[in-house]
């Protein structure tokens, strides 16, 4: 589906004519990514980085692949084998570097793309479909991730792996048999490393599956924007080619300057030296933390200190241990009911003044504080600080945005993307208002000017 | 409607638990609870600054010193090499240093590489060859010394940190150690950079220790920095092709990023009205 005004492919040579009959692939990414889908013009930075995440994708599966041709998945070479990565392998240290660091790469942008969702309510109708496979997404690549860790098979990868395994054992009567059956043996061993790499994988194709649907699932509205409007006439979009090709195109290079600036000078910041020596079951870390995507959950994971008893009678309903696995897992969970949670018409934080404060005040600092304590030791005032940031956490979610929705004023909307962008434009106005005559935004692309250069046509 | 009651039940819910069953006793705790008991070794514990001047391979333009590394290297070889072994690395690596061919093969003759001989089954020693890795350790003393292949980069800081663990030694002040109660166990030495400030190994090197062929300064302190030097080379001997690579990257991405934005701005050019 698209907007009546998109671009139609035409296909200009014989080969491309013929394809076009047969499978019309250029078609289809013609209408996905290029100028055959209309795009709100109004969209700022923050729309980079769904593009970025696909980028990342990208980075994580070539370099992964490549990584795999010289990792062997065995508890007595694999650690050997990923020195051999580092020092034999020809660039076999940028390699791993990349793979390393795109990693923490791929979070901060789908950290980023979330949060954009979060602050401008994408999750809303028509979009809630877009919203769910993201989360999808979001939790493959939490299960990828983690399996990644285990694969250099270093002190870390080996107690994460234990505690994060370990975190089914608190499921009431079937804990114990499923975290043995998870890691095939009493402790991370051969079995769990050789199922870890396998799934780790495979895991990346499957983001990638749905990373497909979720883009098809975006087409059937098309892509939302800041003023959180939709788009109603031809004036409020240009197509994705070539301007948002040209916009992320210098986001991405941006973020790849990021990217290669911790690649090539500060590798290791964002990893743990104890990773660095060789998994020993024998000997427990001082302090067992995840990787530094994972400590906002791994804080809500810790906030439960006490079990759930039945005061003055001793008697234990729920041990501390599972309400925290139930707390951990529900955050990201919930956020599957959220479009149906905040009920707001209104969109977009701009035009929502309460929803905006808490958004800025509330979730924010309360998200901030969480990934400080989850990479902290388990001491105070980490542990008081992560429980009130996990409460706050939660009411957030579960009771704040369903009561501001219900009691905010918002303020006025713009009649359309073309009135915010350029002012003037009411109902009634000619369509497409605004003080540029909507030839010059869609016509005139780059590439239609008659002489066939890439200037737009005057 | 049923979703956002059953929302903020659940949301209250947890809230509730987490206050009164996690929150408010361990609050409780903290104010009116027995204090967190403190090792007495946290006293003495003193974070270290690493060698004075840095090292030559620090920062974004940083460098190799062959010299400083063929001086490391020996005092890994007279000193630390009795005890730790070096397992990642390979004679023939040692070639980064500035040495010949010639001379890594007549270095790696100096080592003996234990083997199992093939016609007899008999356990022999071979003099290494440079395709051979630096032979095990076997150590019997107290303690597990470390393989030291990547310690500079299993350690936070791992060069300053090498660095400051070998001039750490010394005696605990007495005073101090009577009021917190305090001991050095038999068999561990005092050393206030490491972290729980007791360490089996005893303090390995002293001035004057090992000669240098090109007379280079050998009190504890310059030898520390050769070593430590030496041993981030062989955590990582790709460090300085790293960020020099690094740079003809960036450059690159600073072009291409430019020319990202000047296109992006000419091509928006129509469309993006002025500021109003």
């Amino acid at each position: 589906m698209s907007f009546a005004w998109a671009k139609q492919y035409e296909p200009q040579t014989a080969v491309t004519k013929w394809l076009d009959e047969k499978l019309p692939l250029p078609r289809l990414v013609y209408n996905a990514v290029g100028a055959g889908y209309p795009v709100p013009r109004n969209l700022n930075y923050m729309w980079n980085f769904g593009v970025l995440a696909g980028f990342f994708l990208v980075v994580q599966i070539v370099t992964g692949v490549v990584l795999a041709m010289h990792y062997a998945a065995n508890g007595l070479v694999a650690f050997a084998t990923v020195e051999h990565i580092m020092r034999d392998v020809n660039y076999g240290w940028m390699l791993r570097y990349a793979h390393a660091n795109g990693a923490s790469f791929f979070f901060i942008v789908i950290y980023m793309h979330i949060f954009r969702g979060f602050f401008y309510s994408s999750y809303k109708a028509p979009r809630e479909m877009i919203w769910l496979l993201g989360v999808v997404i979001f939790l493959l690549m939490m299960a990828t991730a983690f399996m990644g860790y285990v694969l250099p098979w270093g002190q870390m990868s080996f107690w994460g792996a234990q505690v994060i395994t370990g975190l089914f054992s608190a499921i009431p009567l079937v804990g114990e048999p499923l975290q043995v059956w998870l890691l095939g043996g009493f402790a991370p061993d051969n079995a769990a490393l050789n199922r870890f790499f396998s799934l780790h994988f495979l895991l990346p194709f499957v983001i990638a599956g749905v990373v497909i649907l979720h883009i098809w699932a975006l087409h059937i509205p098309g892509s939302s924007n800041p003023t959180g409007v939709e788009v109603k006439q031809e004036s409020d979009t240009v197509p994705f080619h070539p301007y948002y090709t040209a916009k992320d195109g210098f986001g991405l290079g941006v973020v790849l300057i990021l990217f290669m600036t911790m690649v090539f000078f500060l590798p290791n910041a964002l990893g743990h030296p104890d990773n660095y020596i060789e998994a020993n079951p024998l000997s427990t870390p001082a302090h067992i933390v995840p990787e530094w995507y994972f400590w906002p959950f791994y804080a809500i994971l810790r906030a439960f200190t006490g079990d759930l008893t039945i005061p003055f009678t001793g008697i234990t309903l729920i041990p501390a241990k599972l309400l925290g696995v139930i707390a951990m897992f529900g955050s990201i969970l919930l956020w599957f009911i959220l479009p149906w949670l905040d009920k707001s018409p209104v969109r977009s934080g701009h035009y929502r003044p309460l929803f905006r404060k808490f958004f800025w005040f509330g979730l924010i600092p309360c998200m901030i504080a969480l990934f400080i304590c989850g990479g902290a030791p388990a001491e105070e005032p980490y542990v008081i600080i992560s429980q009130i940031a996990t409460a706050y956490y939660f009411l957030h979610f579960l009771v704040i945005l369903p009561i501001v929705s219900q009691i905010e004023v918002p303020k006025p909307l713009p009649f359309s993307i073309t009135d915010a962008v350029l002012g003037g434009d009411k109902p009634g106005s000619t369509s497409g208002g605004g003080a540029i005559p909507p030839e010059s935004v869609v016509e005139g692309l780059p590439g239609t000017a008659t002489d066939g250069s890439l200037q737009p046509a005057e | 409607m049923t979703i956002r009651l059953g929302g903020i039940i659940a949301g209250l819910g947890i809230t509730l638990v987490l206050l009164f069953w996690s929150l408010l006793p361990g609050a409780y705790n903290l104010a009116f609870g027995p204090k967190p008991e403190q090792q007495p070794s946290y006293a003495f514990y003193e974070h270290g600054h690493g060698p004075k001047g840095g090292f030559s391979f620090d920062g974004p333009f940083g460098r190799w010193d062959y010299a400083q590394l063929q001086r490391g290297y020996q005092v890994y070889k007279e000193v630390c090499a009795g005890c730790h072994s070096l397992k990642f690395v390979a004679f023939r690596n040692l070639q980064q240093l500035g040495y010949t061919e010639n001379e890594v093969a007549a270095e790696a003759a100096t080592w003996t590489i234990p083997s199992i001989d093939p016609t007899t089954g008999d356990k022999v020693e071979n003099p290494g060859k440079p395709t051979d890795a630096f032979p095990p350790v076997y150590y019997a003393g107290q303690g597990v010394p470390p393989d030291l292949s990547l310690i500079t980069k299993a350690r936070h800081d791992g060069s300053n940190y090498v660095y400051d663990l070998m001039l750490g030694y010394g005696e605990p002040d007495p005073a101090k150690a009577a009021k917190v109660g305090f001991e050095v166990p038999d068999g561990l030495y005092f050393n206030k950079h490491f972290p729980n400030v007791t360490i089996a190994m005893p303090a390995p090197l002293s001035d004057g220790q090992v000669t240098f062929a090109d007379g280079s300064p050998n009190t504890t302190a310059d030898m520390a920095k050769d070593v430590a030097a030496f041993l981030t080379w062989t955590a990582e001997p790709s460090l300085i092709q790293r960020k020099q690579t690094g740079w003809f990257v960036i450059g690159f991405l600073l072009f291409a990023t430019t020319l990202a934005f000047l296109s992006y701005k000419q091509i928006w050019a129509g469309v993006k009205p002025k500021k109003r």
